[in-house]
């Protein structure tokens, strides 16, 4: 459904994050793979084989087809390679090192300067995997990478092993970040009926309801290390924080207070949880320990106060939106409630999120806010020390609640037409856009930490 | 998207406070004692006045009853000039002392009668609880501009009602809940949600309502009252609801 960006636009974006780049002192100077996208870096063109049959067990070709489209895909995702058609690909399938004729693969039409190939197998309930990566050019000492994989079959087995091993080339050309094809997503759907916390992988594979309460819940946030899920409840009480337990599976205890509750952020030692409160009177930004206990007022200022999230690296910052001077605004403060400063200069901005490394602010922000104002609500980056911002999606709808991927590289968010809502994913450059939900409305996604 | 953003906040409009004096309880004053009578023949007037019920609530009516003899001109205080004998149906909102003066050639009296006004209920009346339905007939929603929590002056009309009610209703428990139209974003929908509530609490408050009676709570853009997307219907959905909290 989405063009690709105008090659004016790429343009006007790269310049625009050399000159950010340029504009970062020396000491945060890093590569904008680190900043959170790859631009500024040549992608590698890199050609993924299909994998090798072994054997004749019935389950086999089943996850061989499996396997070799998620691991296209993953390496498609990640943003860094030039990926080879398959169509532009020798019809052959290596199996191991001694079968590959690296320069079938070096010289046109595929031209691939790396080549990920193997062989796949399943015997005795098991998914056997070997796989490599050469380097096409260096026939002498070709390879970069092997490895083995061997797990027990289930129907997920195929695609969670080409998950493993599509972060192994990535961190390992991608300068040493991992990927994220392990990650997952949660987010709301009201497809039960009723709006629940549901679960997906990253690719937007395997979409699960986690919560059954038939009430409205919102703002789902899982923890630095995946293992508890707080989100916001909603029912004739009001608004209170919970958690359910990913390793037991139920909601566990969180002290529930007089239904004035919103918008959980955990810090990133997942010792504490942020929240907006009224239970003084104003919404304001509270914070407590992950048991509900020590609670401290950070905010005191009339109007609303809501969506904190810390800076993920140091976790001595909070980002949160405030209606303090009328229309809401982004705004930072330390995590003691001090050094408290304005993000933004105008405009209709919520839904902060904070990117891994520290450096970027991404929300949703409404620029030109009143009556017959151009543009709508969109996605947005902001780099912190330098205060310059960049728009990422243009008049697809409006979009709202960005997240970052564990490596920075990605976003995924929720995108708003025609009173219907989806969940998508892009680049941290606001390129190659998709959806990842297409069954009833799913909104406020929220990415798993690693 | 129009920018309906409304700084003035309305500064709190003189509110009605109902001052519910507990007046004399006793039934009426006699008229005392006419002065002694003049050297002349003409005698002096007397003067009578009754309430019939003397306690009511806020709403309901009572029946004055007056006669006079020997009075050519006679006053109530507060109603003026009247009859010299005669009935009128009052509904006074505040307990009142009905104060009348008979004046004659041989000289002049008067006479009083209290009715009190009281906030509870009549005994007579059922000691049924107040119903949802009852409660929505009377205690009516307000009405907030756009990305706004602040009072606007029709609300505060509205308020000032809703507050007399809740006052002659001092057992009801109220839950006030802030709506946003869904335009916004549905986090910073919930916190402005519940300034709203807030808001509304504080004016009922200031009208009078006990605070202690009154529960806020958000729903943000999660519910909504009207779906189209047009003004008239997102007027509808920005708004602090009340309710019997139960």
């Amino acid at each position: 459904m989405e063009a690709s960006p105008s090659f004016a636009t790429k343009q006007a974006v790269r310049l625009l994050f050399t000159f950010l780049f340029l504009a970062t002192t020396l000491a945060s100077a890093q590569d904008w793979v680190r900043t959170g996208t790859n631009l500024g870096a040549t992608k590698i063109r890199l050609a993924a084989a299909d994998f090798k049959l072994v054997g004749n067990d019935p389950a086999l070709s089943s996850a061989q087809l499996t396997f070799d489209q998620v691991l296209f895909s993953d390496l498609t995702n990640a943003g860094i390679f030039d990926m080879v058609s398959k169509s532009l690909a020798p019809p052959v399938t290596p199996g191991s090192p001694s079968e590959i004729n690296l320069t079938q693969w070096s010289s046109p039409p595929a031209n691939a300067a790396m080549v990920a190939f193997g062989a796949i197998a399943v015997q005795n309930n098991h998914v056997i995997v070997d796989g490599w990566l050469f380097d096409a050019k260096n026939t002498q000492s070709p390879q970069v990478l092997g490895q083995r994989y061997d797990e027990a079959l289930t129907p997920d087995t195929a695609r969670h092993i080409a998950h493993e091993f599509a972060d192994a080339i990535i961190a390992r050309l991608g300068g040493g970040i991992n990927g994220i094809a392990e990650s997952k997503i949660y987010y709301i759907s009201d497809r039960s009926g009723t709006k629940e916390v549901w679960e997906m992988d990253y690719d937007g594979a395997n979409q699960h309801q986690i919560t059954h309460l038939a009430a409205i819940c919102l703002s789902p946030r899982i923890s630095p290390d995946g293992t508890r899920l707080a989100f916001d409840e909603l029912n004739s009480r009001g608004g209170n924080i919970r958690i359910y337990s990913m390793s037991l599976h139920r909601m566990v205890n969180f002290p529930i207070h007089d239904g004035t509750d919103y918008s959980p952020a955990w810090s990133p030692d997942g010792n504490n949880i942020a929240f907006s409160s009224s239970r003084s009177g104003d919404p304001e930004i509270w914070i407590a320990s992950a048991s509900g206990f020590g609670l401290r007022r950070l905010t005191a200022y009339r109007g609303p106060d809501v969506s904190p999230v810390f800076n993920p690296k140091t976790g001595d910052q909070i980002a949160w939106i405030s209606g303090r001077t009328g229309l809401p605004q982004v705004y930072i403060m330390s995590s003691d409630g001090t050094n408290v400063q304005r993000m933004t200069d105008g405009g209709y901005a919520t839904s902060p999120a904070w990117s891994p490394n520290g450096q970027f602010l991404s929300f949703a922000w409404s620029r030109h806010y009143g009556p017959g104002a151009p543009g709508g609500q969109d996605i947005y980056v902001m780099d912190i020390a330098s205060r310059r911002w960049e728009q990422l999606t243009h008049d697809i709808g409006r979009t709202d609640f960005p997240s970052w991927s564990p490596d920075g590289r990605h976003i995924v968010f929720q995108r708003t037409l025609h009173g219907h809502s989806e969940i998508w994913t892009m680049l941290a450059d606001g390129t190659g856009q998709q959806a990842l939900t297409t069954v009833g409305n799913s909104d406020m996604p929220n990415w798993s930490w690693k | 998207m129009k920018n309906y953003k409304k700084n003035s906040a309305l500064a709190c409009a003189a509110l009605a406070v109902f001052l519910f004096t507990t007046g004399c309880h006793h039934k009426q004053a006699e008229a005392p004692e006419p002065p002694a009578p003049p050297a002349e023949t003409t005698p002096a007037p007397t003067a009578n006045i009754t309430v019939t019920p003397d306690t009511i609530t806020p709403g309901q009516s009572a029946a004055l009853n007056w006669t006079t003899t020997n009075a050519t001109d006679v006053s109530i205080d507060g109603i003026g000039a009247v009859e010299t004998s005669g009935t009128k149906t009052v509904s006074p909102t505040d307990t009142t002392t009905y104060h009348l003066v008979a004046r004659g050639d041989g000289g002049s009296t008067d006479a009083t009668a209290t009715l009190t006004v009281s906030q509870a209920p009549p005994p007579a009346a059922s000691s049924g609880a107040l119903t949802e339905s009852e409660f929505e007939q009377n205690v009516k929603p307000i009405f907030f501009d756009y990305d706004s929590y602040s009072i606007r002056s029709d609300a505060q009309t509205t308020i000032t009602q809703d507050a007399s009610f809740l006052q002659s209703h001092p057992d009801a428990k109220i839950l006030i809940a802030g709506y946003c139209d869904d335009r916004g974003s549905a986090e910073y929908n919930l916190a402005l949600g519940q300034n709203r509530a807030n808001a509304a609490k504080t004016a009922l408050v200031q009208a009078g309502v006990d605070g202690s009676r009154i529960r806020t709570i958000s729903y943000g853009k999660e519910k909504q009252f009207c779906t189209e997307q047009n003004e008239a219907c997102w007027q509808q959905n920005r708004r602090a609801q009340f309710s019997l909290d139960q």
